[in-house]
């Protein structure tokens, strides 16, 4: 490596520092600044003068005081302790900062992500003298009583395995080396670091295959996710984003979720922080948060480390999926990360483009999707590693034109439209059913384990859609005549639309029960509805009345569908029963 | 030591430039002495190499490039504070303005303070009951929370904070309360009648007022709501308060802000605002809140005029992506003479399910606000189909809709400035409204609780 020098400040503008002298720099090291030791990033030079983003208050800094180049780029560390960590933008775990700083975040701090005095029981999964790559796993650790963590050979490593052995180890003591073909030997802790702006390593990318269940309604039937793809959430403030995001980071079937707050509430992060570890993982009835990392930069820490914070997460995320796991990475919210990018253009005099987001947005939107995907992982064994990425945007106004949403529409498969009207409506989750859209439906009926099944929901979910594309053309006509003067066949219609909006559609994130609703009782559900609809088309034809229909008491049964047991799906096949038995009850008005 | 210099260069709206400075650093403050002696302050906005730009408080009329000395502080904008505060009145910049002696302070924190760590804050959950219905039934609030009020021009938020300052209170415990009151480019008569609202309530007391008029420098805005949070901070966190801090309005602050950033020629975002504008606002918003390990809270109230009424107007629009929820003010209500005129279905608190419920409030109080919600949206629906195709042609459902609609606006929105309702009298009134429908229509209250209260309620 270059030398590199020591420089000096010559201007400060808020987040941004221009120092010369920076000979030997190179764009995204890492470096010191200042008497208070600020962290910064190198994002532009001229010759020896460098310009750097600091991650944290500049305030009190001046010129000629020193800048010092680490002459590394900015990296996290992985190994075994990530998961239920909290860290901030740039890794530092939030935890120790209080222990060390009280309860306020204090500049110039310089604490490790992962803690080096734990103590953890490695037990190798392969022989010494085996021939190892990068990528290959030679051993795991019990992370957490929801994860497994596997270690893996660094990038950039091969050769002989010599030396590897069990015990109780902490992350930087050796566990073993690779002796190379050229003799030289490496050696091998659980500890390693990767640059957050570099996408890791994969052996082959994979088309999604299967939908992501979420056990939202709304998500899982009408617009899925699948695993490895993306999907983005935008909408005005109030629409229930950050409940989305919070209802997608419980319940999505996921072996590693990664949440990055970025630039949002101090509160939302508290909330989760106190929330996931009380509540249980639908499958193995942990606690959610022992397979959880969280990154929160809150809209009041530096802009700086704002921009850094979605790159630490998804390499975190990224380290997860190389061992083989299904990982969901949600973002929230990606505009604040679009802002903390125009802020330093800005800085910087760049030439801006649209709004004064720098040119290079769309670029860079792009680009952190794309790191999602299904994956064949380098190494061995031979494994299959996800990484989904949901971000939520936050467009002023609410205005989709926004060059943020129009940039993020262009790369993700997935939009979940929320609309400030249905909030208004508290119809939560507040995704408009006519606007969204996902590309990955037709993966579904591969998600159940009865493929004829899981056609049929596909079928079932495109006749609902109907039934609400037709309500949408009636409802311009009642609104114009009243709705009294549409036939009997319409206003049954316009009923089961309204049915699958407030019984099936609408889902009560906060009650026990419905916040979480398996696919075969969605299934259920919606085949009740349809089946009222079916029934009640058929009485109608036979002289029934609408309002005779509409008034039977079998319809708050089915209101009531989504609040029973979801181990019990059966209770919800047998109201279809009543449903047949209440209609044959009533008789036809006299001609 | 303190160094000065007659090295001003260049004077532009509110910016100052001094060459030739040593050892300048970003963010700290300066004194700047006029030729006829008087003193203005500023504050570093960039240094670069000997040449600093300066921000000036006061603004920069018959400031000169000749004769003016600037003098480096080599400090941050600071506060001093001590529990002396309460029942004072400071300028903008945190000078006492009133005829009572300096503060003796028992410490001086940097007005940008540090943000609260994710890790040591704890959640707001403490309901607040504030004796407004539309508040305390359908958005309540709670400690450390921060919920602004959405106004315009001609609107009566004025009388809403001060029934707020006036109401507000957590039951059943006599902890130590206080008001921090910002005021920022409102009128003197404003002022005025939120203190004399608070004087004749005794509530003067225990309140810290800081006050910049619309008369007052436009730039020292920039920094009357950090130093209000400061004091805040000092009082909930030193001295175990629990503080409510309004805000007052902060659609001048924005313009200050601004101003600003035209004179430095920077680029603009949405009408000119600057692009930073989110993050400004959130180091200022985010200092509400609650602190594990700490006895005191912060609850913020910022007031803000939407421009014409609308919402996606940058500054309530960035406001409310930051905040937990929002209090809109209805100009029909307003019309109607529905006082406080709360617009009830844009109106969210989006920490109310943590402070209510069972031992907070009561346990119908959930599924009741649901309940009230739905049947007012579809009522205010009603409505409005009345108005085009006339009352007659509404279904029978429609029109018992519209009915709980105006009985909703009439009795529950209703109250005044001055009647301080109970939960329960907010929650029992609920239900009294809502018994004009069938228990089957009631499809968001679990039977259960219909069992348990609505019957007090069927005449």
């Amino acid at each position: 490596m270059a030398e590199t020098k020591t420089g000096k400040i010559i201007k400060v503008a808020g987040p941004v520092v221009v120092a010369e002298g920076m000979v030997g720099a190179r764009m995204y090291d890492v470096v010191r600044v200042g008497a208070e030791n600020l962290i910064g990033e190198i994002v532009e030079l001229h010759g020896d003068r460098a310009s750097i983003q600091v991650y944290e208050d500049t305030s009190g800094i001046g010129p000629g005081e020193e800048v010092r180049n680490t002459g590394a780029p900015l990296s996290v560390e992985l190994g075994p302790g990530l998961i239920s960590s909290i860290y901030d933008g740039i890794q530092r775990p939030l935890e120790t900062l209080v222990e060390q700083q009280g309860s306020f975040i204090q500049r110039g701090s310089d604490i490790p992500g992962l803690k080096r005095e734990t103590r953890w029981a490695f037990e190798p999964t392969m022989d010494n003298g085996a021939e190892v790559k990068a990528g290959d796993v030679i051993g795991q650790v019990q992370e957490s009583s929801l994860v497994l963590h596997k270690i893996m050979i660094p990038a950039g490593v091969s050769g002989k395995l010599d030396g590897l052995r069990e015990g109780e180890f902490t992350i930087d003591e050796v566990i073993g080396t690779v002796v190379g073909a050229d003799g030289q030997k490496t050696e091998l802790k659980m500890l390693q670091k990767w640059p957050v702006r570099r996408p890791r390593l994969n052996q082959q990318r994979l088309n999604p295959n299967s939908v992501l269940i979420t056990g939202q309604r709304v998500v899982d039937a009408f617009f899925p996710i699948a695993r490895g793809g993306t999907a983005c959430v935008p909408g005005p403030f109030g629409t229930g984003k950050t409940v989305v995001q919070h209802q997608l980071a419980k319940w999505i079937d996921a072996d590693v979720v990664v949440y990055i707050g970025c630039g949002e509430r101090g509160n939302e992060m508290t909330d989760v922080l106190m929330e996931f570890p009380e509540l249980k993982d639908p499958h193995s009835g942990e606690p959610l948060m022992r397979r959880v990392v969280l990154i929160a930069n809150t809209s009041d820490m530096p802009v700086a480390a704002r921009e850094a914070s979605v790159y630490t997460g998804i390499t975190i995320a990224e380290y997860y999926r190389d061992m083989g796991y299904s990982v969901a990475l949600m973002a929230d919210s990606t505009s604040r990360w679009a802002e903390a990018m125009r802020e330093i253009s800005t800085r910087l005099e760049e030439m801006p483009a649209e709004e004064g987001y720098p040119a290079y947005l769309g670029a860079r939107i792009a680009s952190f999707y794309e790191r999602a995907g299904r994956v064949v992982c380098t190494g061995s064994p031979k494994r299959e590693g996800a990484l989904s990425i949901i971000g939520a945007v936050s467009p002023p106004g609410g205005d989709l034109s926004d060059s943020v949403v129009q940039a993020t529409l262009h790369v993700v498969k997935v939009f979940w439209s929320l609309q400030s009207r249905l909030a208004q409506q508290r119809h939560f989750p507040a995704i408009d059913w006519l606007t969204s859209y996902s590309f990955y439906k037709q993966y579904l009926p591969d998600t159940f384990e009865d493929k004829a099944k899981g056609r049929e929901f596909a079928r079932m979910v495109q006749e609902a859609m109907g039934i609400l594309e037709q309500e949408s053309q009636l409802a311009e006509i009642v609104r114009l005549v009243g709705a009294e003067a549409i036939s009997a066949k319409d206003r049954m219609t316009l009923e089961t639309a309204r049915s699958i909006r407030e019984d099936f559609l609408h889902q009560n994130a906060f009650h026990e029960v419905d916040t979480f609703s398996p696919v075969d009782k969605q299934y259920e559900m919606l085949r009740l509805i349809l089946h009222f609809h079916q029934q009640g088309l058929a009485a109608i034809e036979n002289g029934i009345e609408t309002s005779d229909l509409f008034k039977l008491s079998v319809r708050e049964e089915i209101a009531r569908a989504k609040y029973l047991p979801n181990d019990d799906v059966g209770k919800i096949t047998a109201i279809q029963d009543k449903v047949n038995e209440q209609i044959k009850g009533l008789s036809p008005v006299a001609a | 030591m303190l160094k000065e210099y007659k090295t001003v260069s260049e004077i532009a709206g509110p910016l100052m430039l001094v060459e030739g400075v040593q050892n300048a650093k970003y963010g700290h403050i300066v004194d700047i002495e006029l030729g006829d002696g008087s003193i203005r302050h500023g504050q570093i906005l960039q240094v670069e190499n000997d040449k600093v730009l300066v921000q000036v408080f006061e603004g920069t009329e018959s400031i000169n490039v000749r004769d003016t000395t600037v003098r480096f502080l080599g400090k941050p904008m600071e506060l001093a504070v001590s529990k002396d505060i309460l029942g004072r009145v400071f300028s903008g910049t945190g000078i006492p303005k009133d005829d009572g002696p300096r503060i003796i302070p028992t410490q001086k924190l940097n007005i940008n303070g540090n943000p609260i760590n994710p890790f040591a804050r704890d959640y707001p959950n403490e309901f607040i009951q504030t004796g407004i219905s539309t508040i305390d039934g359908l958005n309540p609030l709670v400690r450390g929370q921060k919920l602004p009020i959405f106004s315009g021009s001609g609107l009566p938020h004025d009388d809403i904070t001060a029934q707020l300052a006036r109401q507000a209170t957590v039951r059943g415990k006599g902890e130590a309360f206080a008001v921090v009151f910002a005021a920022m480019g409102i009128t003197f008569e404003a002022a005025q009648f939120f203190i004399n609202d608070l004087t004749q309530t005794g509530a003067i007391e225990r309140a810290a007022l800081f006050i910049n008029l619309a008369n007052d420098p436009a730039i020292e805005r920039i920094a009357t709501p950090r130093v209000a949070l400061t004091a805040a901070e000092y009082l909930a966190f030193a001295e175990d308060m629990h503080v409510l801090v309004i805000l007052n309005d902060m659609t001048n602050y924005c313009e200050a802000l601004r101003e600003i950033s035209a004179a430095r020629k920077e680029v603009p975002g949405r009408r000119g605002y600057p692009g930073y504008l989110y993050t400004d606002l959130a180091t200022i918003y985010e200092r509400a809140g609650r602190v594990k390990g700490k006895t005191g809270s912060i609850t913020l109230v910022p007031v803000l005029t939407m421009p014409e009424d609308d919402k996606t107007h940058p500054v309530p629009d960035l406001t409310g992506y930051i905040t937990e929820g929002q209090i809109i003010m209805s100009r029909p209500l307003y019309r109607k003479g529905v006082l406080p005129p709360v617009d009830v279905l844009p109106s969210l608190s989006r920490l109310k399910d943590k402070g209510i419920g069972e031992g907070k409030t009561r346990d119908d109080h959930a599924a009741l606000y649901n309940q009230l919600y739905a049947a007012y949206a579809r009522g205010k629906e009603a409505q409005e189909l009345a108005t085009i195709l006339g009352e007659a042609a509404l279904s029978e459902d429609d029109q018992k809709y519209m009915r709980f609609a105006n009985e909703f606006e009439g009795r529950y929105i209703s109250q005044g400035y001055y009647e301080n309702r109970t939960v329960e009298q907010t929650l029992d009134l609920g239900w009294e409204l809502l018994s004009m429908f069938e228990n089957a229509e009631l499809k968001r209250i679990d039977q259960a609780l219909i069992d348990k209260y609505m019957p007090k309620f069927r005449k």
